[in-house]
């Protein structure tokens, strides 16, 4: 049994851990709600760039001169995941899902006999892959310096995944990312970027398919657009990710919270139990002693 | 007076203009293009330059993009800038940062292809400073 000073001094720390999730949970939610305004101001260019994308990919149609980054290397034998995650815990379960997933998916190739190479965006997915996975860890990328995430580190880890295709390194890429459905809700999500599927199925519904002039010409543009969607794809998964981390840790701290709060009626509770006890005690030895005499 | 269209200018981080305009000048990599309405269906890529949007009221804004594409229909224009920045706002040093950037990368090159195209994007950024930034 605790003393009651022991006690006394647990309440005092869980309190004071109260407050600081309390803390949290009010900045993650200030956070969240940039994090969301970011995220929808993202959406119309990733909207447009794919409408294009589609239109135009339907103008080179199943050519020759489709670029391979969109047709791929016609192999399925090496490949690469591009793993998003956030650079901190503490926030439920939301790294851990996002690793979960790229995890169930490289042990299925690897069981499959495929080659795997996995490049971590974020540090805690790569702490979690890490343990399992630490030979098949080519690449990491640190985005902890950053404070709000830009076009242009988007487009660092675009290019370098563009720099790899070229070099031969991989066949297909895959993009893990945690999709922000609402703030309690992140769905772990895997998109294939390269061979990037091909968007023409929307355009055919659309059926707004004009005549269009194409400067240089629709191959040239096609070269240029699909580099640049990659990044956009990346770009619009690591905004969804910073929106997603914020409301996982929201409502992680508001249970913390809830839970410290808990923890500090009970403890209040045996405390006070306890000092009653002592009382009790104390007068049973006044009063035995006074009957003794 | 000439018929207005929709236009809206997008960066991957925001949509900078969405509205209706009159013409719109683009630069293009073939050469500045006007746009009007009923333009003839286009799709082209941007050079790094200067955009100059002339609203149906008359108001006209110029903003500086650097490079993207455009993709221009009878009844409006999109314009997807990698980067656009409203003209007044540019800071010299962030094209300054792009032109050393691209030198970095010049020095690197390997292909005389890859050394050509960089060396159009520099001869572009260094155009596009001498228009911007006031001497």
């Amino acid at each position: 049994m605790p003393s009651l000073k022991d006690l006394k001094n647990r309440i005092a720390s869980v309190k004071a851990t109260q407050k600081i999730t309390k803390a949290m949970k009010m900045v993650a939610a200030a956070k969240l709600r940039r994090a969301q305004e970011a995220a929808e101001a993202a959406r119309p260019y990733s909207q447009r760039m794919s409408a294009v994308l589609a239109n135009i990919a339907q103008a080179v149609g199943q050519d020759d001169s489709a670029p391979r980054l969109m047709t791929g290397t016609g192999k399925d034998q090496v490949h690469l995941l591009v793993v998003c995650t956030a650079e901190r815990g503490l926030c439920g379960g939301f790294n851990s899902q996002i690793a979960r997933l790229a995890r169930d998916h490289t042990r299925k190739l690897l069981a499959s006999g495929k080659t795997v190479k996995i490049v971590c965006v974020g540090k805690k997915g790569f702490d979690i892959l890490r343990r399992e996975f630490a030979s098949l860890i080519i690449d990491r990328v640190d985005l902890r310096e950053v404070k709000r995430i830009g076009f242009t580190n988007a487009d660092q880890v675009g290019r370098k995944v563009i720099g790899l295709f070229e070099q031969g390194e991989f066949d297909v890429c895959t993009l893990f990312y945690s999709e922000f459905k609402s703030v309690i809700s992140q769905i772990p999500t895997a998109l294939q970027l390269i061979p990037a599927s091909a968007p023409a199925a929307v355009a055919e519904t659309t059926g707004a398919t004009a005549i269009y002039d194409y400067e240089p010409d629709a191959g040239a543009i096609l070269g240029d657009l699909i580099p640049r969607n990659i990044s956009v794809q990346i770009f619009r998964a690591l905004l969804e990710n910073v929106a997603g981390e914020m409301g996982a840790k929201m409502s992680a701290m508001d249970n913390a919270t809830r839970n410290a709060g808990e923890m500090i009626n009970k403890l209040t509770l045996n405390y006070n139990r306890q000092r009653q006890a002592q009382i009790t005690k104390e007068l049973i030895e006044i009063i035995s002693g006074a009957e003794a005499l | 007076m000439a018929d207005n269209f929709n236009f809206e200018l997008v960066s991957p981080e925001r949509l900078l203009v969405s509205g209706s305009v009159s013409e719109v000048v683009i630069p293009a990599t073939e050469g500045e293009m006007t746009v009007m309405a009923h333009h003839a269906p286009t799709m082209t890529t941007i050079k790094p330059g200067v955009v100059t949007v002339k609203f149906a009221d008359g108001r006209k804004d110029r903003y500086v993009v650097f490079g993207g594409f455009a993709d221009i229909v009878p009844t409006g224009c999109t314009l997807l800038a990698e980067s656009a920045v409203p003209a007044d706002e540019v800071k010299s040093d962030e094209i300054t940062r792009r032109i050393e950037a691209a030198r970095a990368e010049l020095a690197h090159a390997k292909s005389d292809d890859q050394k050509f195209g960089i060396e159009t994007y520099l001869a572009e950024l260094t155009t596009l400073q001498g228009i911007v930034v006031p001497v």
